[in-house]
Parts: C-alpha cells; structure tokens; sequence
C-alpha cells in the first residue's frame, strides 16, 4: 500500500513525544499504519469510535481528568465533529489536539473525496481554528509540537492537516 | 417518579462520585439540589456526556464516574454506546432519564414515546448491565446496585416530563469547567 509507514512512524513518534496517551479514532486509508502503531504500543489507549464527533467529548473528558489525547481522522470526519467542536471543545475551552487527514487536494484519484477536499480549511477558518499543514517530513516535529504548544496555551483546538506529499508515496 | 425526586433520593452517594450531566433541565435540577466540585454540565453539545464520561473513566480508572444523559441526548449519539460497550469502563454508571420528551425545549416528544426502548439499545449495542426501573425504590435500588457492580451499567429511568421553570443558573460554564479540572488535580490517582 502506497500509504507512507515512515511518514506514519514518524507523526506517531511525535505524538508520544507531545504526551498524547489517548488517542480517538476512525480509520481511513491513509491512517492505517498510524491506527497500528497505537493498536501495538502499549502505552496508547486507543479509543475506536463510530463516529468522529464521539472524540471530541472523549478528548474533553480526557482532558478535564488529565491525560493529553488526540483525534486521528479524516477531513470527513472532521466536518462531521463540528457541533461537538464547537459546542463542547470551544464553548469550554479544550486544548484539541485534531489530527487530520486531508483529502481531496491536488493528485487526489478518488471522486468521492474532492467536495470535502475543497472546503476544509474554509471551514477551519470560519471556526477560527489555527492550523498548519504537515506535508514534508521536515518539519513534522516541530509543527507536532508547536501546534500541541499552542492549544495548551490558548485552551482552544488546533489541527494540523495530514497532506497528501508526506502520507502517500505513489 | 419525578427526576427532582430520583436525583434527590441518590445525591448522598454522588458525593465519591465525578458526575457529567447533559444540559438544560437536569443540570439545573442537579445544581437546585446542591452543586459539587465533582459535577459538571456540558450545557451544550447534544449526545457528548456519554463520550466524556468515557473518556474520565478511561483517563481515571481510580474514580466512579456517573452520567446523567437524556433520551433526546442519547438518541443522537447512539453509536456512543457501541464505543462504551466496547471499552466497557468498570467505573462508569450511565443513568439515561428517559420522560419520552425534549424537554428542555418545549417538550416535543422523541421517539421513545413511540416505543423504542433504549435499554434494549444499549443491551444490542452490547452493553451487558441494562435495565429500565419506573419507581423510585426501584430506581434507588438499581443506582446503588450499579455504583457496586464494578461493571458498566446503562440505567435508564422512566420519569415524568416535568422541569424546572428556568434552566439559567448562577454557575458559568467556564467556572465550572475550571473547578471540575482541578478536583481531578486535588484527587490525584494512587499507585
Ligand atoms: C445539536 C443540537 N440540536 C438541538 C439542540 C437544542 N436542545 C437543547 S436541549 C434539547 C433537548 C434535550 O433532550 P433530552 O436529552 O431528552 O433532555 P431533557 O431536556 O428532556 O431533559 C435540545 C433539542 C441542541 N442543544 N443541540
């Protein structure tokens, strides 16, 4: 499968070294090898979901109680989470840590993709959520950590958009 | 049996408890009874207070966690039950008060009123702890029983739908939110 393990490995790698100890998740394609890496380490308690928003109130409860999560999903997933964003994560200022895959950009193959690809980050920004993208393996660290930085200091959700240059080696 | 009642007749027990209640009526009912550190209102955000209770009792396995969810609630994150039943959490009790209404909002009636049973829900969902109680020894009973069953319960309560005239309370959500992060700081895990 063209999904990038090491790109995988190092993104997982990086959100241990940030704390993250629970991670939600729905999987899609390009988020196999990162849903693995949780399901085998034992350190990870990984939450599978049946619906993206479900995260939103695991990651608030996590917080409240004091263990650092994030949420592994895709862009879709990401627009089906926005009541819960909104009503449970900004109205009560959590630090959410939202790891996206984004697809639909530019190379994208499958048809069913491209509407939500266009209009995420549109929609990143009417919520006012700072984002960055990860799409070279140069700065996946630092932006890791920097955006986990950020959400803690403000208490509000960020995302960084997992793109198609890091994730997938055609 | 009225809610006012039920939650009255367990509030003593709630004390050693983290309690999550969903917004509008109950959680104004809960604070007319006596806000605690220990209790908080996600006054928004419809279906989440299962999920959160999930994820205290998985970031918290030392403490009892109890939900008090609604059917208006619990009927738009139904697949949150098949996730709690998969990590079925020992230390989460999840009372859904079912008055068959979305009272909160001018009491139109939900699905409940034409049948469906959320027990028998949560029971499909894989849930193995449910049942359904109508009176208040029952309800007392049933409460007590799941806070020592050390397994996840789903408790759903048939109560009337009637509320409080005014859901507003003095209590700020941000407060409230502050004050629940630090009772987990000043009750650290032991180990
Ligand atoms: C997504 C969304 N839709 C609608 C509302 C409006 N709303 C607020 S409380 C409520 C009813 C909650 O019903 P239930 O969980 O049964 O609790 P009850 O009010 O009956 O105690 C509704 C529909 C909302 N808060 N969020």
């Amino acid at each position: 499968m063209p999904v990038s393990s090491s790109s995988s490995s190092l993104i997982y790698g990086c959100l241990k070294d940030a704390g993250v100890r629970i991670m939600s998740a729905l999987p899609e394609t390009w988020l196999v090898h990162l849903i693995r890496r949780a399901e085998d380490d034992p350190e990870m308690t990984l939450v599978r979901l049946a619906k993206e928003e479900e995260g939103v109130g695991i990651s608030a409860g996590a917080h409240l109680a004091g263990v650092k999560s994030a949420m592994l999903m895709q862009n879709h997933g990401f627009l089906a989470s926005v009541n819960g964003i909104v009503s449970c994560a900004q109205l009560y200022r959590i630090p959410l840590l939202m790891m996206i895959s984004h697809r639909g950009e530019f190379g994208e193959r499958d048809p069913w993709q491209t509407e939500g690809g266009g209009v995420t980050e549109h929609v990143l920004d009417a919520l006012r959520i700072p984002y960055d993208r990860l799409d070279s393996s140069d700065h996946v660290a630092r932006r890791i950590a920097k955006a986990q930085t950020l959400a803690d200091s403000a208490s509000r959700p960020v995302a960084l958009l997992m793109c198609r240059d890091l994730m997938w080696e055609d | 049996m009225r809610r006012l009642d039920a939650i009255h007749a367990v509030y003593p027990q709630l004390e050693r408890c983290v309690v999550v209640t969903i917004m509008g009526a109950v959680a104004a009912e809960l604070q007319s009874i006596g806000h605690r550190p220990n209790f908080f209102y996600l006054q928004h955000a419809m279906g989440l207070a299962s999920s959160m209770g999930l994820g205290i009792a998985l970031s918290r396995p030392d403490l009892q966690v109890v939900v008090f969810d609604g059917d208006g609630s619990i009927l738009m994150n139904l697949g949150a039950l098949t996730t709690l039943a998969r990590y079925h959490p020992a230390n989460l009790v999840h009372v859904v008060f079912d008055n068959e209404s979305l009272l909160s909002v001018g009491g139109f009636p939900t699905a409940t009123s034409t049948g469906t049973d959320i027990a028998g829900i949560a029971a499909a969902a894989g849930i193995r702890r449910t049942e359904t109680v109508r009176t208040m020894d029952t309800f007392t009973t049933a409460f007590t029983d799941a806070l020592a069953a050390n397994e996840l319960t789903t408790l759903v309560a048939k109560v009337e739908a009637v509320g409080p005239a005014a859901f507003v309370t003095d209590l700020s959500l941000l407060e409230n939110r502050y004050q629940f992060q630090r009772y987990f700081r000043e009750h650290p895990a032991q180990d």
